[in-house]
């Protein structure tokens, strides 16, 4: 029977939907990450001014979600805050908002570190002959920025992507939670079923992140050098 | 809608008794990972053959799955080939597998860090092998990884949110339940944040104080 355990995986639509379940993880990460991407951008830029209000602000923003644990935020937004709005949001929306806000702080960290990082003179010379403050960003610091901030930023995805396998904690119907359908269905037939769906998953997630930390690692090796 | 300070004083039992295994829980996994990563760094450091490519592997493979699917694993998949571990085992099997291959890295950005002006002073004065690690090696890379070994430390701490989910009593658990059974929502969640914030905020201060007392070693390069 032990060798036989492995079917459990080819059996009927097990593999169609273990990967439609992986399609809504995929969903929740890639939205959150490219909108958090973006407000993290902006919020970088104005963590940059000089006005201590502004920069505590955005210091307190993040260091409330380094220190909040992140599958603390998800039961906050998802029975804290729609209890107390009365709303009812489903999971879905509720795991894109938090990682949302959560991807938003921590890029704008590095997008922060990476603005700061760049020569003061970059900036004078750009004043000096005559740009605009969008003019500025746009020709003079994002570009170098960018290459600074890419692998932190790529990193960033991958904890983002890996992170996702919480939101089966607040209901949502992600690859786990297909897995562990599969896995009560063919309790009886196949016992060993657990080992394999969990050893796939466990598989499945690897293959996406893996590549992403290769090219941050790459990247990194190939900028500093 | 008032506060329900009679259900928040009854259920404060469960939570400092839910925090003190998360405590314990991170105390053990943060122990075992900065054995593991100290043992996997000296391994990738000194370019040991065999063991460098199992050490790689691990690292990748530890780095790039979830702690919540490494967990489910251990939990529900090895019992199935006989391996059977209770819950808190596997919570601390799962973050020292976790939490070793963050460390490594750690010990190992502050191996890369000494300069080669160091090492070879360090050989040209005759020191031995275990002198040469224990005198110039080791306090100058402690030195420069103590801030990413702390900041892992915070990170593990904030990782045993998730070993409720394979029915260890932690602090999650208790507010799901709490919130399941008598929905008291916002107390119990006041309560969860409450308590992170008393483990977690101390630990990330002394780590900062921690941080700019051993700022020594920057010399040499």
């Amino acid at each position: 029977m032990q060798s036989l355990g492995i079917s459990v995986l080819f059996k009927g639509m097990n593999m169609q939907r273990l990967f439609d379940g992986l399609l809504v993880t995929a969903r929740i990460a890639f939205i959150s990450i490219v909108i958090g991407s973006l407000l993290g951008i902006v919020l970088g830029v104005i963590w940059t001014s000089k006005s201590k209000w502004i920069r505590s602000f955005c210091r307190i923003y993040l260091e409330v979600f380094r220190i909040i644990p992140i599958l603390v935020w998800l039961f906050i937004m998802y029975f804290g805050v729609t209890t107390a709005l009365n709303l009812h949001i489903s999971g879905e929306i509720t795991s894109i908002i938090v990682f949302t806000l959560w991807g938003a702080a921590e890029m704008g960290d590095i997008v922060r570190g990476a603005l700061e990082s760049l020569p003061k003179h970059q900036i004078e010379s750009g004043k000096a002959i005559g740009l605009s403050f969008l003019g500025l960003y746009r020709y003079i610091l994002i570009p170098q920025a960018i290459r600074r901030m890419l692998p932190g930023a790529i990193n960033l995805a991958t904890r983002m992507v890996k992170t996702t396998s919480l939101v089966v904690l607040i209901g949502v119907i992600d690859v786990i939670k297909v897995g562990q359908q599969i896995i009560e269905l063919s309790r009886l037939e196949v016992p060993t079923a657990s080992f394999w769906v969990y050893g796939f998953i466990f598989i499945l997630y690897f293959i996406i992140c893996y590549p992403l930390s290769m090219l941050s690692k790459r990247l990194e090796n190939k900028w500093n050098g | 809608m008032g506060i329900n300070w009679q259900f928040i004083a009854d259920s404060l039992p469960l939570y400092l008794e839910a925090a003190w295994t998360t405590l314990k829980l991170g105390f053990w996994g943060i122990l075992f990972s900065l054995i593991i990563g100290l043992i996997c760094s000296i391994v990738l450091y000194f370019k040991v053959k065999v063991l460098k490519s199992i050490v790689q592997a691990y690292i990748e493979l530890s780095r790039n799955t979830p702690l919540l699917i490494q967990l489910f694993f251990l939990y529900f998949g090895l019992t199935k080939l006989g391996i059977t571990l209770n819950e808190n085992a596997c919570a601390i099997i799962g973050l020292s597998f976790l939490g070793g291959s963050y460390m490594a890295e750690a010990y190992r950005s502050g191996l890369e860090a000494i300069s080669k002006i160091q090492i070879e002073s360090g050989l040209s004065i005759g020191l031995n092998k275990a002198q040469f690690v224990r005198y110039v090696i080791f306090p100058q890379a402690f030195s420069v990884s103590i801030p990413l070994l702390g900041a892992n430390c915070i990170f593990l701490l904030k990782e045993t949110s998730i070993v409720g989910a394979i029915a260890v009593v932690d602090l999650m658990n208790v507010t799901k339940d709490l919130i399941g059974m008598y929905y008291q929502t916002f107390e119990a969640l006041s309560m969860l944040v409450a308590v992170y914030l008393l483990i977690i905020l101390p630990l990330s201060l002394l780590l900062t104080w921690l941080e700019r007392k051993v700022r020594y070693a920057e010399f040499g390069n």
